[in-house]
């Protein structure tokens, strides 16, 4: 293979360093503090990230990873502290001198032009240009099919438009993007987050491929299996201080999970006892032109309904209809008897059917609003008398359901952009549950949060049937699946492909039907 | 959930620096408003005079009528180019209606129905058909003032009742003016409704994200409507005060004052991009506006350089916020 990007790879002599031997870190922060307003971000946080190895930092929402990442990356500057690269001590003034110093990050929602092509994406500020200072677009894609290539990534085309990608395909671009411009130091921020259990496969792939490039890896995730699975080192935070660091192989899940919580958690479910009542919500011959076919199900009381799937099955679209937000083409919905025909977000809220959406960022959160005005926003007609706003009012509403989540916050004025994804997730399944409804429907409610967050929104689903509500909850996490559901309807290519009863259910029969592979 | 502490207790605000008070938008628009009155009363021994004072109002208050609806459409994250023109169509609408002979009350009642009007078509275009607001109605600013000039060519209308010359050139009590009064009055209303209504609120929210919003059950189409309507409204307001100070409609009539509302909104501290804002910053730009405005007519600078000064103040008014907000957030990079 002698592709650009190869001969890249080739001058920077990658030695092939595993875990066991002592290289000398490539990056190494050291004693770093950052405040924010009313908040202590990070205090005194260290981090090393060896060349050839993978290190997953680890810590509950809010714990600052995401504030360490910024100030990697040159976006945020620290208060304190020192970086140095190579040994090295250097600063990074701004984002150019992060990627000056070939620091790349790829975020969970990843951070490129969907209306640019696959090659613009990779060579975007470096693409490679003519004698007369022209873009070369022929050599740009020749070398982004190259880039491409060598990541065992040929299958996309380097002419589509980003936007036509799936999040894989995206994440496969971000990385592409990260090679060519001889990235040394990749960080990767919960890339697994949206991907279905194939495409985790091939980043995982991707990610060896990386390490044996000799790149310095930093992998931030929830999910343990996924950190046993490709990291070599670990280091924990904690409410803004590093807490614990080492080697993966000499450390125990449990010991992890308790330097990140400060405490044992000994069951991630909650035991509850079901008692399920007469149907609340029935769905019949629910239809879209593109989307889904022929959907029917019934929630009861008291109930939570999993739904199961691969991503693009078909479930958030569904849901969506029966919030009243995409228009269906045929079929009936009933509550508690009563047919409905939701024609917007306001309908079925009036209803009594919330939406707690799985894009927390674009349509959950309304950032630039403060925490108490988030909550109270679908639930403005109460908290109003005629139409004027009634304060008090408002932030007992917001109060009262923020400290049921055990939301972390250092008042409700807060932004809430300035809060945490987990965080700001607890903002928002507050904000639905202020209305007080009768139906919740949850899409990945825990998608991207932390183990103690999990717990806390796993526990209050629990709460809330148990106080009569009925829960749907759209999950493509197995153990959530298995662990919360009554039962599991499981869809396939916008159809319902099977509904089986949470009794002895087992996670391979899931897998199975939702693939539609025989058993 | 049996081993979690009992939840924190998260307070409702916490107490601010004195710091941030002092460094707010509004406070340096007084600073600004004192300095500019300050050097007017230097630079004219005409200036102090109540009768001056008085005269100096009328220089920001149509368009400060205006404004206010733009704020809260700004606001919302949409604009509207066409209150100009709408000011003209109603005009000439009024004129027409004179020269059928109608009285007083039908002429107001022309001039309100035309603006409305007006603002609901381009609220139809933009919340209807999902058109973006700035192209709607760059092409209704064409359309509007384009079928004024149909009407009327290069005739004026003259000859309204006397009784209508109350609202653009009549007093309340001693020097406060009519427009002075409903301008206030109006201020009032705007800011009510902007900072203390369930309406407001979800303005704001929709200026800050649209999607959430609409996943939260806000009728955002409805709002923005609305919001259309609403400057359409004060447009046609503006446009009775307007003739019925000047006495006559020409097709040129408010040419530009949706620059100078648009100056004055974004002066006000109203974010370009939408979602933030106050109705006082609006009241203190259109106040500041106005000082200029005059100071320079003492001055006897002449309108062309008034229009340059425009220009530029629109641009600076734009840029600075952004820098203000960099300066103030430690990252002047």
């Amino acid at each position: 293979m002698d592709t650009t990007a190869q001969r890249k790879m080739e001058t920077e002599r990658p030695e092939p360093s595993g875990p066991s031997q002592s290289a000398s870190p490539r990056l190494t922060l050291s004693g770093i503090s950052k405040s924010f307003p009313g908040v202590r971000a990070l205090h005194n946080v260290s981090l090393s990230l060896y060349p050839g190895q993978v290190t997953a930092l680890i810590g509950e929402n809010g714990a600052g990873k995401s504030t360490l990442v910024k100030i990697m990356t040159g976006i945020y500057q620290p208060d304190s502290g020192e970086i140095s690269i190579d040994g090295q001590a250097t600063t990074l003034p701004s984002a150019h001198a992060a990627f000056g110093h070939g620091i790349t990050a790829i975020h969970q929602e990843t951070v490129l032009f969907d209306d640019l092509s696959v090659a613009e994406n990779i060579f975007l500020g470096h693409a490679p240009r003519t004698r007369l200072g022209t873009i070369d677009w022929r050599t740009m894609r020749k070398n982004a099919r190259e880039v491409l290539e060598t990541m065992r990534a040929g299958h996309i085309d380097a002419d589509a438009r980003l936007k036509d990608l799936g999040i894989a395909n995206k994440h496969l671009v971000a990385v592409a993007r990260a090679m060519s411009i001889d990235a040394r130091i990749v960080i990767m921020d919960e890339p697994t987050a949206a991907l279905s259990m194939k495409e985790i496969e091939e980043l995982f792939l991707l990610i060896e491929f990386l390490k044996s490039e000799g790149k310095a890896v930093l992998f931030i995730s929830h999910k343990f299996d996924e950190i046993y699975r490709i990291a070599d080192r670990y280091t924990v935070f904690r409410d803004g201080e590093m807490v614990g660091e080492g080697l993966l192989k000499d450390t125990s899940q449990n010991e992890i999970v308790r330097m990140m919580v400060g405490r044992n958690v000994d069951h991630i479910f909650p035991r509850r006892e079901p008692k399920i009542g007469a149907p609340v919500l029935s769905v019949s011959g629910l239809s879209h032109p593109t989307e889904f076919d022929d959907i029917g199900f019934e929630l009861r009381k008291g109930e939570i309904l999993g739904f199961y799937g691969l991503v693009g099955a078909g479930r958030s679209e569904v849901m969506q209809a029966i919030a009243g937000i995409t228009r269906t083409s045929r079929g009936a919905i009933s509550l508690d008897g009563q047919p409905i025909a939701p024609k917007s977000a306001a309908d079925s809220i009036e209803a009594g059917i919330v939406y707690v959406p799985e894009e927390r960022g674009k349509q959950g959160v309304v950032i630039g609003l403060p925490i108490f005005q988030n909550v109270s926003l679908p639930s403005l007609a109460r908290t109003s008398k005629s139409g004027v706003l009634k304060l008090a009012e408002e932030f007992t509403l917001a109060r009262s359901y923020t400290e049921r989540l055990d939301l972390r916050a250092s008042s409700l004025s807060q932004d809430v952009g300035t809060l945490s994804g987990g965080n700001q997730q607890k903002v928002v399944i507050a904000k639905w549950l202020a209305t007080a409804p009768k139906v919740i429907i949850l899409d990945e409610p825990t998608k991207g949060i932390d183990i103690g967050s999990k717990a806390a929104v796993h526990g209050f689903m629990a709460e809330l049937v148990a106080q009569g509500l009925s829960v749907i909850m759209v999950s493509s996490e197995l153990p959530e699946i298995l662990g919360m559901s009554d039962r599991v309807v499981v869809m396939r290519e916008g159809r319902v492909a099977a509904t089986y009863d949470n009794k002895g259910l087992d996670a391979e029969t899931l897998v199975r039907t939702a693939a539609g592979i025989a058993a | 959930m049996t081993d979690t502490p009992a939840p924190r207790h998260i307070p409702d605000r916490l107490d601010k620096p004195l710091s941030s008070a002092i460094f707010s938008w509004e406070a340096l628009l007084v600073i600004i408003a004192i300095a500019i009155f300050t050097v007017n009363s230097f630079a004219s021994p005409y200036f102090l005079d109540p009768w001056s004072l008085s005269d100096l109002t009328f220089n920001f208050t149509e368009k400060g009528l205006i404004a206010l609806a733009m704020a809260l459409l700004i606001i919302s994250g949409e604009i509207d180019l066409s209150v100009a023109a709408i000011v003209a169509l109603a005009s000439t609408m009024m004129g027409m209606a004179v020269q059928a002979g109608a009285g007083t009350p039908v002429l107001v009642a022309i001039g309100i129905v035309v603006g409305l009007g007006c603002g609901a078509f381009n609220g139809l275009l933009v919340t209807r058909l999902g058109l973006p607001s700035i192209v709607v109605t760059i092409g209704t600013m064409s359309l509007f003032r384009g079928i004024a000039f149909i009407i009327l060519g290069d005739q004026a209308y003259k000859g309204y009742p006397e009784s209508f010359a109350f609202f653009g050139q009549g007093y309340v009590w001693w020097v406060f003016s009519f427009e002075l009064a409903l301008f206030l009055v109006a201020a009032l209303i705007y800011w009510f409704v902007l900072h203390r209504t369930s309406f407001g609120r979800r303005v704001f929210a929709i200026g800050n994200n649209p999607v959430a919003c609409q996943f939260s059950g806000v009728r955002v189409g409805r709002i923005k409507f609305i919001l259309f309507c609403l400057t359409g409204l004060m447009s046609g307001i503006a446009s009775v005060l307007i003739t019925s100070r000047l006495g006559s409609t020409r097709p040129s009539i408010a040419q530009g004052y949706e620059l100078e509302a648009i100056t004055m909104v974004v002066l006000g501290g109203v974010s370009i991009l939408g979602g933030a804002g106050s109705i006082l910053g609006v009241v203190l730009a259109a106040f500041i506006m106005g000082l200029v405005t005059f100071g320079l007519g003492l001055l006897n600078v002449p309108g062309i350089v008034m229009s340059i000064f425009i220009g530029l103040l629109l641009i600076i008014v734009i840029a600075l916020p952004i820098l203000w907000r960099r300066l103030r957030e430690g990252r002047f990079a």
